[in-house]
């Protein structure tokens, strides 16, 4: 049993095992985004605004935040998003940089116990994030790749992610403050590249005891109808024992193989969020997403409420 | 063995017969062939090309490199997928093997040389390396420097295979500034233009292209051998 607990200033959230999967929302990030880089680039937040309330009401438990706008003030920019982002959701974030001085600033910015995103298995980007971390008592995602590369055997990663533990450990960081992202390479362009996130869940979870997550669009890159990929790798993730990921809950076939997944992995007690989440849609028998109807109670008789009241 | 549960006999009755084809309707077939990543097809009608006194380097541009133009347009429309460009570069990469050593002997050059690499601090390579195969089927000769890559490995695999272009790749905000350092390295010794310079990767655009001072930014592997073929026809045509 290892709880990762990770907090804003008035809400906690646990990633852990036998828990219910966590979902990072990973819609604020600029990169590939043309309209959200020119914005925030200019400071008009207002995007990254919506995006964050429309991830939230879409059932994110955490948002990821970045702020990778090619020649821009990434630190100040990170600060900024971090800060506009907690003002008009209390939900804790996962504060995403390759640059530590932004990290740095995102972290200043925070209030609450984040989870650092990310470090590497390089000595030299542990030898500086990992500090940083420390300081801040917070939690860090770990990616298992390291000067070498990503390599395409679960063993190396494996080693990789191994390492980082032990060299969070040597910093005063626990490992269930370490949370591991295996890395997750697009299925079009590698064959096993689910096989290999599987394998390795596994062994992380057995036998390093950490929680995992990743960045889980990429699997389905280059694919059609690619939503459904991402959802089912997610659900087959969940089955392989991995605690939470950076995806997008706005996408509904996502979504609902994460919710399915953690059914199936007896993460959902007595069904109660799968059946919250669709009493509705069935009872219409349709398909379409709830929007904004009360998800719970719908046409359900009982509910003590009524005759208290 | 994946194909197990739908095999059926329609296969064997669409089986066409290569060496019956007159020149045009071969080549059209090949076309189909590489669009469908069919690699022993597409070696069998090289090689039958050849066999009919086809030059090398003919049969490269009419047959695979015209493909391969295919396939690049309709992965750039969403038509087509990674992984069936990749099943196509493949096929394409099985006939230049038999091509390779004719064009060799007969020194018919390619349509320009590009040195490739994932810069300095960066190890993802997947991108790049459909960029590297979009190139080799759009007729190029690539050098793959891999990825982490150095200013001085770049320098040096510049001077070792005299490229028409310099591609760069990056993945991370981290990274990418690497571009410019490589770039202004080039300036100070005086060797800018001396190549033209492409780059790319998930983090990049337009601007960010422009002010780290290259020729052109490529949005995608299709996008990138379409303008390394457009710069090379521009600058050997201002020549």
């Amino acid at each position: 049993m290892t709880d990762t607990v990770i907090s804003s200033a008035t809400r906690e959230v646990v990633i852990g095992f036998d828990r219910p999967f966590v979902m990072i929302g990973e819609r604020i990030n600029p990169t590939g985004r043309k309209l959200l880089a020119a914005e925030m680039k200019e400071g008009d937040f207002s995007r990254v605004e919506a995006d964050a309330l429309a991830q939230v009401a879409a059932g994110a438990h955490m948002l990821d935040v970045n702020a990778g706008v090619p020649l821009a003030d990434e630190p100040a920019l990170l600060a900024s998003a971090v800060k506009l982002v907690q003002s008009v959701t209390d939900v804790p974030l996962s504060i995403d940089s390759s640059i530590i001085e932004a990290l740095e600033a995102g972290i200043d910015a925070y209030v609450g116990k984040p989870l650092i995103n990310s470090v590497t298995g390089e000595a030299e980007v542990m030898e500086r994030v990992l500090p940083l971390v420390a300081r801040a008592g917070a939690a860090v995602v770990a990616i298992s790749n390291d000067e070498t590369g990503i390599s395409e055997d679960p063993d190396v990663r494996f080693e990789v992610a191994r390492r980082i533990v032990s060299a969070a450990a040597d910093y005063g960081i626990p490992s269930h403050d370490v949370v591991v992202d295996p890395l997750v390479m697009p299925i079009g362009a590698m064959p096993t590249a689910g096989r290999q996130v599987f394998q390795l869940v596994q062994r992380l979870r057995s036998e390093l005891g950490v929680n995992t997550t990743c960045g889980a669009s990429n699997v389905s890159f280059g694919l059609p109808n690619r939503h459904v990929v991402t959802g089912t790798f997610l659900a087959m993730a969940i089955g392989a024992g991995m605690t939470s990921a950076i995806m997008n809950p706005l996408h509904a076939d996502v979504k609902a193989a994460v919710m399915a997944g953690d059914v199936l992995a007896g993460n959902d007690t007595n069904c109660a969020a799968w059946i919250a989440e669709h009493r509705d849609r069935s009872a219409m028998g349709e398909d379409t997403p709830a929007n904004g109807r009360a998800a719970a109670g719908g046409r359900r008789r009982g509910g003590r409420r009524a005759r208290t009241g | 063995m994946a194909d197990a549960a739908t095999v059926d006999s329609a296969d064997a009755d669409e089986d066409i017969d290569l060496s019956a084809l007159d020149d045009d309707d071969l080549i059209a077939q090949m076309h189909d062939d590489l669009y469908d990543g069919l690699g022993p097809e597409i070696v069998e009608g090289t090689e039958l090309l050849l066999g009919r006194g086809w030059a090398a380097d003919k049969v490269l541009n009419e047959a695979l490199v015209e493909a391969m133009r295919i396939v690049g347009i309709d992965f750039r429309d969403g038509i087509l997928f990674v992984p069936e460009v990749l099943l196509a570069a493949n096929a394409m990469k099985a006939g230049m093997e038999v091509l390779r050593p004719l064009l060799a002997e007969t020194g018919a050059e390619p349509i320009g040389k590009i040195v490739i690499g994932t810069v300095k601090g960066d190890i993802h390579d997947i991108g790049k390396n459909l960029v590297g195969m979009m190139l080799e089927g759009a007729g190029f000769e690539v050098v793959d420097l891999g990825i982490n890559t150095d200013v001085d490995e770049f320098l040096g695999a510049l001077a070792e295979h005299r490229p028409d272009i310099l591609g760069m790749s990056a993945l991370l905000t981290t990274t990418m500034p690497y571009m410019k350092v490589v770039v202004d390295t080039l300036i100070e010794q005086g060797l800018r233009d001396d190549y033209l310079v492409i780059v790319g990767g998930a983090p990049l655009n337009q601007e960010f292209g422009e002010a780290v001072g290259a020729d052109a930014y490529c949005r995608d592997a299709a996008v990138a051998a379409e303008t390394a073929t457009d710069l090379i026809r521009a600058r050997r045509a201002a020549a």
